[in-house]
């Protein structure tokens, strides 16, 4: 099994919903809490799992914003966890999910340094690497209703843009929807061959314009028969 | 070897059911408490409004509850101190309340109108405008007037609901949507949810809009507008279809008023009013019978297009006829509207083709069996599946009420109203058009001491005998609304109160109570200035401030506290009970009549009271009639007794759900005494769902109206005619004109608004800021929007939020930045008519080239909302409202105009002209700059380097 997540990118609209759950879930989760820095002052910054980054492609009138949520790829073969010189960093077997064990994280980053996709975040009050653990802490308690056994940010995202599922199964929705949309993988050519997937922006099917109506109804409105209509 | 992973202390955790308050969406939240900590917030599964999901600012609620800018108990100005240096000191709330009661106790006794209460982003209108109408006081409104009054007044003048929160687009059906100016709205979580459903149908997304973000950024269509330009656009999409007979034949004739006569007699009294019979019934040609007849009747078969004489000789004409005579003019011909609309032409051309495409083509047919008002019986529902939504880029433009009107009118033409997959209306609308409210006008009511207004202070005038204006013709409010300059203004004006109380016009008011309005900063046009008029002393009265009595209602330390004479801090809305009530603003969905509670879930740590419990308070204590028993003592013990046991109309309380004794009732019934205990049951909502045969069509769905009377949603059963053509606006045209049988306006800036602007059909004009300044010097539209991750949820001081925005930049164009020699991150300066500010640019592909714009309300004063003073909100993020006035340029020879739509009076934000240059080096930091306010007593102004909150039980230290 390969639990991860599948992110559409044609619906995502960049409301930062599934950031904020995140961080909300996090706060008083297994890695909590979450630091922030200077909450109420000049430059605030924290902690954060997931980060939505958003860019244009194309030059005006042409162009396209994709917002692109980011958090860890649980890859495959994940360097950070190769690096690690503690072994806190850990792929769990049963799921593959990537966890840092923060009772023997000595907050080294080499991790951080290793991840292509910028997923580890350094906590600088407990000194330990924090990432995202897919809520991990969430997906497997029984006293949680079963249709809320998701990540965080897969329940709250408002546009259902995020799906949580097992990229292993073929029969998984997560592994249909990518699939049939042919979702992708974030630097492949990398080669840790990242579990999550990305959908990318649909073509919108053209619309037929052909035959409608029948031009010149000015002229014709002089002498116009009304139609009978009866209320 | 895996790690343990630790998880949930279930055992000290309690789940409980709310209603969020981060913005106007209202969304279903179900919140896990830990030991009186919040521990998650998250959507509500079963609730209509959003379904399960929750947005950005619905689960960073956490920090709301813990802001550092929650007021901790009532505050006086510090005697001896300066209004609007944040100096205060504590007292109780006995002396608070007294002291109030007293000063309101006479006002009520002498002259109500010296009262002005405004309300801000509350949702308890119902509330507030009740309070309002028992003290006695004309002078109240929300801040509907500068938000989206354009919306709510063109849609429930033309089709008997409107968008903003009446009505919702059906995302199930819809094949083509098209959003005109919107970036992020409420309800914000039902149209994310919306959009990716009619994306994953294959459905189109439309949006028109000069900035490419937010919603648009997954549009399948952009198109860059320039602002204040859609009304043009939506005209010439209007003439394609025309041109082409483009137009549903049925549904014009069956549901609007398409078919009526309206006489043609220009110059002379009476000219453009539809002919009636004696019963004041509309007539129509009866192609059939050859006569004039009823054209409200049932068997008739009335002449969509023709030229007539009335029996009385006078020349006639149909609604149809004057609508494809204006619109058909070559004056919309896309190419004709492209170079001012900044659209192509051949877009404009497509756009109108797909839709009518899509209406005609892809025609949506449910098996659903339904009555029309007439008694015909109908085996199908049939949905023409283009749907629209609209808001604030509008609405925010001086020319914006005519703008939505031609929006609506393309839904007429398509006969895409109401049906599956178009823009359907959420109860309790659709209502007559307008709905059947008159605003309170009767000047002895109005002057009379302790004694309530007859009717609400707001309504929907219908003729200038409607106007809330004194025998000489000046305004009876302050916000001068009603009036000759401003007719048919539903919201009021919010955004001139401080204005007009400050230079006396049309009066002088006592005391200004504003809740939850921050009107000394980004709720404001002209906000140094403004700041500055609320500490501008009288000279007649020595001592004395213009506006003399401030009072404060917020629960949060924001710009507008710092200028209170009396703060009455406000809870949260998790420490409190509250209703989202079908008597103001729904939170139904197309398929549901729906309201919803609060309830207090987190114990209260401070000496704050909940507004609506003051209110009552306060309406026991000076003995409103509707809050005091016939031997005068408190007809309810507080705020929850009152919203069981107070009916408006026999039956019809502020909640719908589990009427009667028993709570067997809905939507009508005996008061429940235990409703409360009921809603906290079933997860503090009520949804109505309507059956099949009553969801669709519901202008002139009998079913459906005859359940809507019964509940008091409408007068009575009969069938809600849109109007394509507005005979009200007509008769406010003839009475500028002079041809108007009753009153009439002397002054001529007036008679030439009326005259122009009251077009009894849609109508473009440019914007009226732009028709006064230099367009060759101030060269730029400027315009702000809202961030979703902050939209109408007074956030800033949120410091998980701002985390990810902290700081507004100007955007503008990049190819254009570089014809100007601008680069990211430059200062420049940007000058309207007004003034002018400091900020940084930022470029970007997706903005109009004419078109600059920032993100609203970032900016903020240092010291406020619990940040430190050299938060970047302070130092570099920024305001664009000082830019804007809330007076239109002067001209000569007229008295100073409001700078807002003529017809509503909605502010018109959007209608800025601005022009940008760059900062001299050395030259940074946002300008203008303000001192920082000043902490609040009990706080040490100290605020921690490193937060790390953690609700976990655990994990206590």
């Amino acid at each position: 099994m390969r639990l991860g997540l599948v992110i559409d990118l044609d619906v995502c609209v960049g409301c930062h919903a599934c950031a904020i759950a995140c961080k909300e879930w996090n706060a008083s989760g297994a890695t909590a809490p979450l630091t922030d820095y200077q909450p109420y002052g000049a430059e605030p910054s924290g902690v954060w799992f997931n980060r939505i980054r958003s860019y244009e492609v194309g030059d005006y009138p042409n162009n396209k914003t994709i917002n692109f949520p980011m958090s860890c790829m649980h890859c495959e073969d994940a360097d950070c966890v190769t690096v690690c010189p503690t072994g806190a960093s850990y792929k769990r077997a049963e799921d593959g999910i990537v966890l840092v064990d923060q009772t023997k994280c000595m907050g080294c980053n080499y991790c951080s340094w290793a991840c292509p996709y910028g997923a580890r975040e350094l906590d600088r009050e407990s000194g330990t690497m924090k990432k995202c653990t897919l809520c991990v802490d969430r997906i497997y308690d029984q006293k949680i209703p079963m249709e809320e056994r998701q990540p965080a940010c897969v329940l709250t995202c408002p546009a259902h843009a995020r799906m949580f599922g097992d990229i292993d199964d073929p029969d998984s929705a997560v592994s249909r929807v990518v699939r049939e949309r042919g979702g992708y993988q974030l630097m492949p050519e990398l080669g840790y061959n990242p579990t999550n997937h990305y959908l990318p922006v649909r073509k919108a099917t053209p619309i037929s314009t052909e035959n409608m109506g029948k031009a010149g109804f000015k002229d014709r409105l002089k002498n116009i028969a009304n139609r009978i209509v009866k209320r | 070897m895996n790690a343990i992973v630790k998880i949930e202390n279930h055992d000290k955790q309690e789940i409980k059911f709310t209603t969020c308050y981060m913005c106007a969406c209202r969304c279903g939240i179900k919140v896990t408490l830990e030991e009186d900590k919040v521990r998650f917030i998250q959507g509500n599964r079963n609730h209509p409004t959003n379904q399960g999901v929750l947005c950005a600012k619905g689960s960073a609620g956490i920090m709301k509850q813990y802001s550092a800018a929650k007021l901790r108990k009532p505050l006086l100005r510090k005697p001896g101190s300066e209004r609007g240096d944040g100096e205060f000191v504590e007292i109780e709330w006995d002396e608070a309340l007294d002291m109030l009661t007293e000063r309101l106790g006479n006002i009520r006794a002498t002259d109500p109108s010296k009262l002005a209460f405004f309300t801000g982003r509350d949702q308890m209108q119902a509330l507030t405008g009740l309070w309002a109408q028992q003290f006695g006081t004309p002078n109240w409104a929300a801040h509907g007037g500068f938000c989206s009054v354009n919306m709510a007044a063109a849609g429930l003048y033309s089709i008997g609901f409107s968008f903003w929160e009446f009505g919702a687009p059906d995302w199930d059906y819809a094949k083509y949507f098209i959003m005109w100016g919107v970036a992020e709205d409420h309800s914000s979580n039902p149209i994310k949810i919306g959009l990716e459903k009619l994306k994953r149908h294959g459905g189109k997304f439309v949006s028109v809009n000069p900035v490419r973000t937010g919603y648009s950024a997954i549009a399948d269509e952009w198109i860059p507008i320039k602002p204040g330009m859609d009304g043009l656009l939506a005209l010439s999409v209007v003439h394609v279809l025309l041109s082409r007979e483009l137009f549903d034949w049925d549904f014009l004739i069956r549901y609007t008023n398409s078919a009526w006569l309206v006489v043609d007699t220009p110059g002379k009294p009476g000219n453009g009013l539809f002919l009636r019979d004696e019963a004041g019934n509309p007539l129509v040609w009866d192609i059939e019978k050859e006569a004039f007849v009823n054209g409200l009747g049932k068997d008739i078969a009335p002449a969509l297009f023709g030229d007539f004489v009335a029996p009385d000789g006078r020349p006639v004409r149909t609604v149809m006829s004057l609508t494809a005579e204006r619109y058909l003019d070559e004056r919309y011909a896309p190419e004709n509207v492209a170079e001012e609309c900044g659209v192509p032409a051949e877009t404009i051309e497509r756009m109108a083709l797909e839709m009518a495409h899509v209406a005609f083509k892809e025609t949506v047919e449910l098996d659903i069996e339904w009555t029309d008002s007439w008694g015909r019986k109908h085996d199908k529902v049939i949905g023409r599946p283009v749907a629209m939504y609209a808001m604030r880029g509008i609405a925010a433009h001086s020319n914006g009420f005519h703008a939505c009107r031609a929006v609506h009118l393309i839904q007429m033409l398509l006969g895409a109203l109401d049906g599956p997959g178009n823009f359907r209306a959420r109860a309790p609308y659709p209502k007559p058009v307008p709905p059947h409210q008159l605003p309170e006008n009767n000047q002895d009511v109005i002057n009379a001491p302790n004694t309530p207004l007859s009717r609400t202070p707001l309504g929907f005038p219908m003729r200038p005998e409607d106007l809330v204006i004194d025998s000489d013709g000046n305004p009876l409010r302050i916000d001068k609304a009603y009036s000759w300059e401003i007719p048919i203004a539903s919201h009021g004006l919010m955004h001139m109160v401080i204005t007009n109380a400050t230079n006396h016009d049309p009066y002088a008011i006592d005391t200004l109570m504003l809740f939850m309005a921050n009107m000394a900063w980004n709720s404001t046009m002209n906000t140094k200035n403004v700041q500055a008029m609320l500490r501008e002393k009288d000279p007649e009265e020595p001592g004395q401030h213009k506006i003399p009595f401030l009072v404060v209602v917020d629960a949060f330390h924001s710009e507008m506290v710092n200028f209170a004479d009396l703060v009455l801090p406000d809870t949260t809305y998790l420490e409190r009970y509250d209703t989202i009530s079908l008597l103001d603003r729904p939170i139904s969905e197309p398929d549901a009549a729906a309201d919803a509670i609060r309830h207090p879930l987190v114990k209260l740590d401070r000496d704050v009271r909940p507004w609506q419990e003051v209110l009552v308070e306060m309406a026991s204590r000076l003995k409103f009639p509707a809050f005091t028993q016939a031997d005068g003592t408190r007809k309810f013990k507080g705020y929850q007794d009152f919203i069981v046991n107070y009916e408006r109309s026999p039956g019809v309380g502020f909640l719908a759900g589990w009427r009667g004794k028993n709570g067997e009732k809905s939507l009508k019934g005996e008061p429940n005494p235990k409703q409360w205990e009921k809603y906290i049951e079933n997860e503090s909502f009520f949804a109505h769902h309507w059956p099949d045969n009553q969801k669709y069509n519901r202008y002139a769905n009998k079913d459906y109206l005859d359940v809507a009377a019964e509940v008091g949603f409408v007068g009575k059963s009969e069938p809600i005619i849109m109007q394509i053509y507005s005979e009200p606006l007509q008769k406010f045209r003839l009475a500028g004109q002079g041809l108007y049988d009753g009153p009439q306006p002397n002054n001529p800036a007036d008679r030439e608004r009326l005259t122009t602007y009251f077009d009894p059909l849609p109508l473009w004009y440019k914007p009226l800021e732009q028709s006064r300044v230099d367009e060759n010097e101030y060269p730029f539209f400027a315009l702000t929007q809202r961030p979703m991750l902050m939209y109408h949820s007074w956030d800033s001081q949120n410091v998980w939020l701002r985390q990810i925005l902290a700081q507004n930049y100007m955007y503008m164009n990049r190819a254009q930045a570089g014809r100007l020699g601008l680069a990211d991150f430059d200062w420049i300066w940007v000058e309207s008519h007004n003034g002018k500010i400091r900020c940084q640019l930022r470029t970007m592909e997706g903005t109009q080239e004419n078109t600059i714009w920032t993100w609203n309300a970032i900016g903020k004063q240092g010291g406020a909302w619990g940040l430190k003073p050299e938060a970047s909100e302070a130092k570099k993020g920024f305001l664009l409202n000082h830019l804007i006035s809330e007076l239109l340029p002067a001209k000569q020879g007229e008295r100073r105009i409001t700078n807002s739509d003529p017809v509503t009076g909605q502010a018109a934000w959007f209608d800025l002209r601005v022009k940008v240059y760059k900062a001299a080096p050395g030259e940074t930091g946002s300008w203008p700059e303000f001192a920082a306010i000043k902490p609040l007593p009990g706080d040490t102004g100290e605020r921690p380097d490193v937060l790390r909150y953690s609700a976990r039980s655990d994990d206590k230290k």
